[in-house]
């Protein structure tokens, strides 16, 4: 219930902040950072809970805003089911991807090299084939009706990434009390041990790489109907493989909430960095990979990890004095 | 169907490209048999490779075959300081962790260079780029003859450095049992960097073997990671004689699909290869089970 509550509490003072922001830049900026948080939540439930480290996740992504794309332009279907068909289609890239590499037993940096392979490949693909719209992408009208999925109000926008957020977080909060969750992250502590125990290692990590890929695959979906284009770097491309793992590990793996504190950190990095030294290229990058290595030397587990060990800390010798009263 | 004449001199160009894969493969698969890490960074550490070995020419008017004895060393440094320094103590000696941070490095060393130099393409100017060798039947070119020679050499060295010095016993005792080591009084944090580092100097060296021929940009390095992962799973993860000839099989199926399919579907059939290979042998055909 606790959880559940939290859950609630964040996501309703979230939807107030268009009531209060008008400005469009902050706006554009909390979308942003939200689309991010949703495609690291999706990293976060196979990576975070369950350890399997993806440096591809891009693969969903894109092939959620790709699928999304190509039905609206080349197939007339109606921009909601062109949704669902990408984050459907999204997940069963996860599944084969993850049958084709859990059932060969590949773990650890076999894993992290394979995954991003398939986005490697997917992206060589997108920019020749011309079901794609080859090197030159693929552009969605401009039809600003809620039956096409696009709205006048970035603030509409803003709410529906922010509902997607709340199913993603709904969605991890769960893992944390389910048997499935349990044994998901038995195999993250010790996958033989688990296996030992009677854990179907390969079927529970195949079941994680399928919502892993729906989540993120829902982050390119929206990408598709916020930007209305999309091509091949920016779909199948590194960029997006490493901000999803990014905005989880820094925020916290494992977490609930440590995506969504991830991406808020990121993008304000990357913003900041913007102010201080211009918009060059390479520069957010540049900051993210720094901030990557810091993380990890300082906060293994995260800010979310850091602030509980700073808070048991502080906590703790008041516990005791509290005892001896 | 195609003359032999074209089969083997695509065959002959395609073993020429394939040493250099080779090269960059060997750092790799180096790497990989005693940290037991994929070094992600390896792409980006060609493309400055690269950078350095087109300023090396273009502002001390250094030869690309020369620049390489000074590249060398500078980028086993590079390798060892960021082993030493970053990579080992930032990572708490956890496996995961090393995969993020040489992630993080790979990101940031790409990036600066995009900073640095921004994405345009350069090339360098030798005199001697386009000759070639008269073979009767067909031409090869000159300076992909010499890198193909050169790697040889190169491996040839690395193979007396591991087989017939105290530092390369060190690190066949490293990678073999890491404690057993250490207990035996090798300084194993030491034995990592040297090893990174050896792993950094081929991809230097790979780098001046290119150049004379190849053009540079802050993202070329990626073109040839994929291929040289495929290579060293395909060789084995941490095979020497595997990453070499794997190295030369890839070169060659490059050059036949991309003869057969044409160029841009030339790379789907390596990838091909890769996803064959994990699948049916995920240790490669040289590796050991994992």
């Amino acid at each position: 219930m606790r959880g559940l509550l939290q859950i609630a509490v964040v996501v309703a003072v979230l939807a107030a902040v268009p009531l209060v922001v008008q400005s469009n830049t902050t706006l554009n900026f909390l979308v942003v950072t939200l689309l991010i948080a949703l495609a690291g939540q999706g990293w976060n439930i196979l990576g975070g809970y369950g350890g399997q480290y993806s440096f591809g996740h891009a693969a969903f992504f894109g092939t959620g805003a790709y699928v999304t794309a190509i039905l609206q332009v080349r197939y007339g279907v109606n921009a909601w089911l062109a949704f669902g068909a990408g984050i459907v289609l999204g997940a069963a890239v996860g599944g084969v991807i993850g049958a084709l590499t859990f059932r060969a037993g590949l773990r650890g940096s076999y894993f992290a090299l394979v995954s991003l392979a398939f986005a490697e490949v997917l992206r060589i693909v997108a920019s020749v084939a011309p079901i794609t719209g080859a090197g030159v992408g693929t552009l969605v009208k401009l039809d600003l009706r809620v039956e096409a999925l696009q709205f006048q109000s970035r603030a509409v926008f803003y709410w529906v990434i922010l509902a997607l957020v709340a199913v993603s977080l709904l969605v991890a909060q769960r893992l944390e009390r389910t048997r499935f969750g349990t044994w998901l992250i038995a195999v993250r502590e010790n996958e033989d041990a688990a296996k030992a125990l009677g854990v179907n290692a390969t079927q529970v990590k195949l079941g994680a790489m399928v919502i892993s890929a729906a989540i993120t695959a829902a982050a390119g979906c929206f990408y598709t109907q916020y930007f209305l284009f999309v091509d091949s770097g920016i779909a199948f491309g590194t960029r997006m493989s490493i901000e999803a793992l990014l905005t989880p590990i820094i925020g916290g793996a494992g977490t609930v909430f440590g995506p969504l504190l991830g991406a808020l950190v990121v993008q304000a990095l990357g913003e900041g960095a913007k102010l201080v030294a211009g918009d060059a290229p390479g520069l957010s990058l540049i900051v993210y990979g720094c901030v990557l290595v810091l993380v990890i030397a300082f906060a293994p587990r995260g800010l979310i990890g850091l602030v509980e060990t700073i808070y048991r800390r502080v906590a703790r010798p008041t516990k005791r004095e509290a005892a001896h009263d | 169907m195609f003359s032999p004449v074209i089969l083997i001199t695509a065959i002959l160009n395609g073993l020429l490209t394939g040493a250099v894969y080779a090269l960059v493969a060997l750092g790799l698969t180096l790497i990989y048999g005693v940290l037991h890490i994929i070094n992600f960074a390896h792409g980006a550490l060609l493309s400055a490779a690269l950078f350095a070995a087109f300023f090396a020419f273009h502002l001390l008017g250094l030869d690309p075959y020369l620049a390489a004895l000074l590249i060398a060393p500078i980028f086993f440094g590079f390798g060892y300081a960021l082993q030493r320094l970053i990579i080992g103590p930032v990572s708490h000696g956890d496996d995961r962790n090393m995969l993020l941070v040489t992630l993080g490095l790979s990101v940031v060393i790409e990036n600066v260079l995009l900073y640095a130099f921004r994405a345009d393409t350069r090339t360098i100017d030798l005199p001697y780029a386009f000759q070639t060798i008269d073979l009767g039947f067909t031409f090869l070119p000159i300076p992909r003859l010499i890198g193909f020679c050169l790697v040889f050499a190169v491996a040839l060295v690395l193979w007396a450095i591991m087989r017939r010095t105290d530092v390369g016993k060190a690190i066949r005792a490293v990678a073999k049992e890491k404690l057993g080591a250490q207990l035996a009084g090798i300084d194993v944090a030491h034995i990592y960097a040297i090893t990174f580092g050896l792993g950094t100097a081929c991809v230097a060296i790979a780098a001046c073997l290119l150049i004379p021929t190849y053009y540079v940009n802050p993202t070329v390095g990626d073109a040839f990671v994929l291929i040289a992962f495929t290579i060293v799973v395909l060789g084995g993860m941490g095979s020497v004689p595997g990453a070499l000839v794997g190295g030369l099989l890839i070169g060659v199926v490059e050059s036949l699909s991309g003869l057969f399919l044409g160029e841009s579907l030339g790379q789907i059939g390596i990838f091909l290869i890769f996803i064959a290979v994990l699948l049916v042998r995920p240790t490669g055909l040289f590796g050991a089970r994992a």
